[in-house]
């Protein structure tokens, strides 16, 4: 028996150090390491990628930017981990990375289950499908028995098999790992059709050399509310994640950009604009952040329209428009909670 | 004088537990599994304590619900409505399927490549070193891809593809589709005649070696044989009214549908696999025979046996002794290996369990643990069953 006190003791104590690294703060993480570490995915036009000067540009990089810099004021602050579809739970449950930025629906399972609390909603999608013009398919119900690329571990591929089931038609997975997989599969007609978030089909489209000869179907088989997520068990950071997409919102609707940021705290008149930017009130600190962290957020990356236009826009290769994520001023979804 | 050493002898001093040979080993032993044990225990709690952390439990209860994903190469029935019990056994069977085809494969090119290497001819000597020496030396996973890449690119898609061989052969760009079984009737009679005949074919041979070794008679044993497999199943096959038909693959719509399917992820994986492993297998062949002294076969020849009788009556079955145990290592890095069969899509056990269904359910711990667990158990079979083998064929002490 009293062999068993040393393995014991080490156990515990080992256990112990284990349990107060897990249940720490994370924002005192962050702030402790001077970085922020944000899941991106390896590679997707519009929303996450490298530019030629091999910085991280894109939609969802620009979220994990404005957390870096309401958090740390450094909108550079950031350290990425590109992930797939299938690593990007176990790097954010394990906690490898503080935040995961990655266009990852909103499911209950992936809230209940995973124990992962999703901070909002930065992109309303749907799941589509591309074909080539050259197929003469003008319709996904006329898929049946085709050979479709898909992405594993994503919700694309259970809602994949339930519009074919529903459909009664059947069909043939590839299943690949990541999103370039996939393209040098689809163009090298090892499959049909390649499926997944409409707009993940338009990025994959604008990097395409023919982008003429492949349409995306009409159908829409899926709601996917994408959005940035964090580990259930720290609320302080879950709210930080959320108000930082939310004042990325209200600027927006409020009018306040990268440009004018600084003019709109000093003479805006506008209280919830003055709140937001921290000119007036105590907001910050009920997060434990500066009371200006909004307005360094949105002077790092501009608000949501901003960033939207700058990526993902009309003006750009991907050429999305902004349908369902216009403001809800504008006939949208995207609504912000008020700033009070 | 005696009376000084009996007290040392009586009383146990705790420094004799180092300093006294008799002890010392069991200190050291004992020290020796604390430490183990706490490592253990370190990893057991810490993963107890975490899960506890992050609110998870540990239950296995996951892999009776539906798995909600299609796969595209199985040999059960599995539909996209199946339990994750079901997609695993899909990736267990797989995983044996390209394991079983590749150590096959292997071994065939791998020898023939290993004699080969050993050619007095020098230029196809040398051809082989140049194929040994190539393959082994790049990495598995890039021969994979490279495999792959060239099957999507250089085989036709679907509907531009010629069946070749009278319709029974389609190489398309997705996969090489051979005609099928359609079973109808009384085909049980038939497959059940079928392996009996393969049993009597087993029974004949070791028959007509006996009488062989008895008289000295040899018997045509080939011809026998082929006729002994041929005849009573043609004979119950016409007799059933032709209840086994084939089913030839045809083009219908996107796909060929019909027949038997490889797809291209199972045949690129095989390839590369079998490529590569069969380089090692070559080396270990070669080895073998090198082992085996010059004395044996100048001895054949001199009994004027030709050189491929020496080879394969004389030399193989002695170096065998010498292949099998390093050959039973290439057999589980093969089986292994074949798990990097999800960078062509190919859905073996890593790719089901380990892969969607662990990223659909967030059950890591269950589903790592259950598929190493899986893993061990295939290699120790292999293992077990290659060990009683060498034992068979082993030098027996007399």
């Amino acid at each position: 028996m009293k062999k068993m006190i040393l393995p014991v003791a080490l156990g515990a104590a080992f256990a112990a150090t284990s349990l107060s690294a897990a249940t720490a703060g994370t924002l005192e993480d962050v702030q402790e390491r001077g970085t922020l570490r944000c899941a991106v995915s390896t590679g997707l036009a519009g929303f996450s990628y490298t530019d030629e000067n091999g910085k991280w540009q894109g939609f969802d990089v620009d979220y994990c930017r404005a957390v870096a810099a309401a958090v740390l004021g450094d909108a550079d602050a950031v350290e990425f981990s590109p992930t797939t579809g299938k690593t990007r739970f176990t790097a954010l449950a394990s906690g490898e990375v503080d935040i995961l930025s990655r266009n990852t629906t909103w499911t209950y399972s992936r809230d209940a289950d995973l124990k992962f609390t999703f901070l909002g909603v930065n992109y309303y999608d749907g799941q589509g499908f591309m074909v080539k013009k050259s197929l003469g398919v003008t319709s996904a119900k006329e898929l049946d028995g085709a050979t479709v690329c898909i992405q594993t571990g994503t919700t694309t591929e259970l809602n994949l098999s339930d519009y074919f089931t529903a459909q009664g038609m059947s069909y043939e997975p590839l299943s690949i790992e990541t999103n370039t997989e996939g393209r040098a599969n689809y163009l090298a007609d090892a499959c049909d059709v390649y499926t997944t978030d409409a707009s993940g089909l338009a990025a994959s489209r604008a990097t395409f050399e023919n982008a003429a000869d492949h349409i995306i179907l009409p159908e829409i088989i899926s709601k996917e509310p994408l959005g940035p997520l964090v580990r259930h068990g720290d609320d302080q950071w879950a709210d930080i994640g959320r108000w930082v997409l939310n004042a990325m919102k209200i600027a927006e609707e409020k009018g306040i950009t990268a440009a004018n940021a600084d003019d709109m705290a000093a003479t805006s008149q506008d209280p919830e604009v003055k709140r937001l930017l921290g000119a007036s009130g105590e907001m910050g600190a009920a997060i434990g952040l500066d009371n200006n962290f909004a307005l360094v957020a949105i002077k790092a990356v501009g608000n949501y329209g901003e960033s939207f236009e700058r990526h993902l826009g009309t003006q750009t290769k991907v050429n999305l428009a902004r349908g369902l994520n216009a403001s809800w001023t504008e006939g949208g979804l995207q609504y912000a909670p008020p700033f009070r | 004088m005696s009376t000084s050493t009996v007290p040392a002898d009586n009383s146990f001093q705790l420094s004799q537990l180092w300093r006294d040979a008799r002890y010392r080993s069991y200190t050291i032993q004992i020290i020796a599994l604390i430490l183990a044990l706490s490592v253990v225990m370190m990893l057991i709690s810490n993963a107890v304590e975490n899960l506890e952390a992050l609110g998870k439990d540990f239950n296995f209860g996951f892999l009776f619900e539906p798995a909600g994903y299609g796969i595209d190469q199985v040999l059960v029935e599995y539909t996209a409505s199946s339990e994750h019990w079901k997609a695993a056994l899909v990736g267990l069977l797989n995983t044996l399927l390209v394991a079983f085809l590749a150590c096959l494969a292997a071994t065939v090119i791998g020898v023939f490549v290993g004699v080969l290497r050993l050619s007095n001819n020098w230029v196809v000597s040398r051809l082989m070193a140049v194929y040994i020496e190539g393959v082994r030396n790049v990495p598995l996973l890039l021969q994979i891809l490279a495999w792959y890449a060239i099957f999507i690119h250089v085989f036709p898609k679907p509907k531009q593809a010629e069946p070749i061989l009278g319709g029974a052969l389609v190489a398309t760009n997705r996969g090489f589709y051979i005609p099928g079984f359609t079973y109808e009737g009384a085909y049980l009679a038939v497959v059940a005649v079928f392996l009996a005949s393969i049993a009597g074919i087993f029974i004949f041979r070791s028959w007509a070696k006996k009488r062989q070794e008895d008289t000295g008679q040899i018997l045509p044993v080939g011809l026998y044989s082929l006729g002994l497999l041929i005849v009573p199943t043609a004979l119950v096959y016409f007799i059933a009214g032709m209840p086994i038909g084939l089913e030839f693959p045809t083009l219908k719509g996107f796909n060929y549908v019909g027949g038997t399917k490889a797809g291209t992820p199972l045949i690129a994986l095989w390839f590369a696999l079998s490529i590569y492993s069969a380089a090692f297998v070559a080396e270990i062949v070669r080895a073998g025979i090198m082992a085996i002294s010059k004395g044996q076969s100048e001895a054949a020849y001199a009994l004027g046996l030709r050189p491929q009788r020496t080879m394969s009556l004389v030399v193989l079955p002695q170096s065998l002794r010498i292949i099998i145990p390093p050959m039973i290592s290439n057999y589980l890095n093969i089986t292994k290996n074949s798990s990097l069969a999800i960078a062509v899509g190919y859905m073996d056990l890593t790719g089901t369990l380990g892969g969607i269904t662990l990223n659909q359910t967030g059950r890591e711990m269950e589903c790592m643990l259950l598929l190493m667990a899986t893993y061990l158990v295939i290699s120790l079979s292999i293992s077990g069953v290659m060990n009683y083998y060498n034992e068979s064929v082993k030098l027996k002490g007399r």
